[in-house]
């Protein structure tokens, strides 16, 4: 179709007529999006809309029931492409007797980072999520918010084209949560793809583009502006009402 | 490579979850030593027959120990002894005592057979010279076997492969239980690395534990070996190998802990009961042949094999070629099993 020959010249994210059923159970329903390159693309919608759903199909980590979902221009699921792919699940995944180092040092080597390439680029994000104090502690020992400030080190740490976000500033206090929209920003300029989903509406601003979605539909995408013009509200907040339903 | 840093990260988890690694290598060790206090303790009366013996004997038996019970004929006690109401009986002929043990259970021949020996050569007796040696006769068994001697062997193989099923199904199980397995599926990690990265990763330690377990009970706890230390070893090793595949197989149908704990009545008791600790003669022949697919019957025999008959590989390598398509088999199909998280 023509995501094979188009989306080979065209780095990004592409979901053409997906659905992806658990059982009998639809989830998601006849979804296409195309996040571009360099965009921070942000997935808003109501708890068990299906968000995290459509972000693990993007991820490789399932496969849609019907439709097709491309990365880079590569049908997902795929491997070679996962060491492109930077990605940080909802619920932290972390092995809770090893240390911060060590679990960095595991999923390191997994996506192939080796030597000095690797203690160089841990020593980076563990600034960057300002965790480099705690290196050598058991994530036993981690709060929350520290455990998902870990979760995202380890998506950042090959410095993946795409970057897959589940929710990632929950827990996070608003200092950190700006250093770390700056360096997504960073990133986003300096060519990475950034799809993200959040709950927070100031986050949601920052994003180039939106897309709603509710019952497992996309139901609007957009640029926040666009998407509270064609509301007729002034704030997101309001425009996300309107297409959750709650308003008129 | 990848499965070496997952190999690397098992090996990493162990050393800061000391206590399961104490129990994975301890316990078997623990276990091993109280069942061999427990079976080469010598409290036990024994039961004797007497079958027209003089009086004397009669108390200073009684006098030792042994709960004696008099029989009119020798074959009134020989029926007694095989009914197992009796562990031996002895009779005179000619001025001879004859002692007949039931022997299916060496602990308690050795029993019977000390404390008669005493009796026949105190003082109140005919000097010794004069007394000519009693004639003993086995009903079952032989002389030279200890219990322990008897079921030691299968006791290894039982306890290396217990412990390691539990807890390499239990590491694997909460794999999926913390989401990190599904959180694997994200990075390049293909799904045979990841069975591969476990069975070496936990493979180290069940080297380490095979080993421990087969210096312990031969050094220490001195089991009968009459085979040579190598084949004790690589059946151990090859047990556990099966134990681990196994486990971690299992651990894709368990949803908890608790869970993984049901396979214990499910998939370990029936192995030991099938594995020669107990006699299933009396079992119908359809159901004595459910053993032939349990990995334990298997490392059992060739455990006896080894270390009771002294054999060497051309009578082990069928058990061992057997354990060892199992262990292929599990990892197959555990390979399989984790398309449920990944197709590729
Ligand atoms: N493995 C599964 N089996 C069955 N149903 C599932 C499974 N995973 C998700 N669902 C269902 O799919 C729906 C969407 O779930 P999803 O996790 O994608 O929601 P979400 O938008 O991420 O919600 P939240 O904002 O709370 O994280 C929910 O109704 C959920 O019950
Ligand atoms: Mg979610």
């Amino acid at each position: 179709m023509y995501g094979e020959q188009t989306s080979q010249i065209q780095p990004g994210i592409k979901v053409i007529h997906v659905d992806k059923r658990f059982g009998k159970v639809s989830v998601l329903k006849d979804i296409t999006m195309e996040v571009k390159a360099n965009e921070v693309f942000g997935l808003l919608g109501p708890s068990g809309s299906g968000k995290t759903t459509l972000v693990k199909l993007i991820a490789g980590m399932a496969e849609p029931s019907n439709g097709e979902v491309y990365v880079s221009g590569v049908r997902m699921p795929n491997l070679n492409m996962l060491n492109n792919i930077g990605y940080m699940a909802q619920s932290d995944a972390l092995y809770s007797e090893l240390t911060a180092l060590e679990n960095l040092a595991f999923f390191a080597a997994l996506v192939g980072l080796n030597g000095a390439v690797r203690k160089q680029r841990i020593e980076e994000v563990m600034q960057l999520v300002n965790l480099a104090n705690f290196l050598k502690r058991p994530i036993a020992t981690y709060s929350g918010g520290m455990k998902r400030r870990l979760s995202l080190a380890i998506a950042l740490l090959h410095r993946p084209q795409m970057l897959i976000l589940d929710e990632p500033t929950v827990g996070i206090d608003p200092v950190l949560r700006k250093s770390i929209w700056d360096e997504l920003r960073n990133l986003s300029q300096s060519g990475t793809t950034i799809l993200l989903t959040t709950h927070v509406m100031d986050e949601a601003e920052k994003c180039t583009r939106l897309g709603m979605i509710r019952d497992g539909q996309m139901i609007a995408v957009g640029a926040p502006d666009e998407l509270k013009q064609s509301t007729g509200s002034q704030t997101l907040e309001d425009a996300y009402l309107v297409y959750g339903g709650v308003r008129k | 490579m990848r499965v070496r840093s997952l190999i690397l990260r098992i090996v990493r988890q162990f050393f800061h979850d000391k206590r399961t690694l104490a129990l994975m290598i301890l316990a078997p060790l623990l276990i091993l030593w109280l069942v061999a206090l427990i079976f080469n303790g010598n409290t036990y009366h024994p039961k004797i027959g007497a079958v027209d013996i003089p009086r004397h004997i009669v108390v200073s038996l009684d006098n030792q120990g042994a709960v004696v019970q008099s029989y009119s004929s020798n074959a009134a006690a020989l029926n007694a002894l095989s009914l197992q109401k009796l562990d031996a009986a002895i009779s005179f002929a000619g001025g001879v005592p004859h002692i007949t043990l039931e022997g299916s259970n060496p602990s308690k021949s050795k029993t019977v057979l000390l404390l008669v020996q005493k009796v026949l050569l105190q003082p109140a007796n005919p000097a010794p010279s004069q007394m000519q040696p009693p004639v003993i006769r086995y009903l079952y068994g032989s002389a030279t076997m200890s219990s322990f001697d008897n079921f030691g062997p299968v006791l290894i193989g039982v306890f290396a492969f217990f412990f390691v099923f539990l807890i390499a199904g239990i590491a694997f199980l909460k794999e999926r239980t913390t989401g990190t397995l599904e959180r694997l599926m994200a990075t390049p990690l293909r799904r045979w690395e990841m069975v591969a990265g476990y069975v070496v990763g936990y493979g180290i330690f069940t080297m380490v534990q095979a080993c421990l377990i087969a210096w312990f009970a031969v050094g220490v706890l001195g089991m009968m070996m009459n085979g040579q230390f190598l084949y004790l070893l690589s059946v151990t090793l090859l047990l556990s190998m099966t134990a681990l595949t196994l486990g971690t197989l299992l651990s894709a149908f368990a949803n908890s802990e608790f869970q993984m704990m049901q396979f214990i009545p499910i998939v370990i008791v029936p192995q030991i009961f099938f594995s020669g600790l107990f006699s299933v003669d009396n079992m119908a022949p359809w159901m004595r042949r459910l053993s032939e697919i349990m990995p334990l019957y298997y490392g059992a025999d060739a455990l006896r094999n080894v270390m009771i008959r002294g054999k060497g590989f051309s009578a082990i390598w069928p058990d061992l070629c057997v354990l060892l398509a199992m262990s292929l088999v599990f990892m197959a199909l555990n390979v399989f099993a984790l398309r449920k998280y990944r197709k590729i």
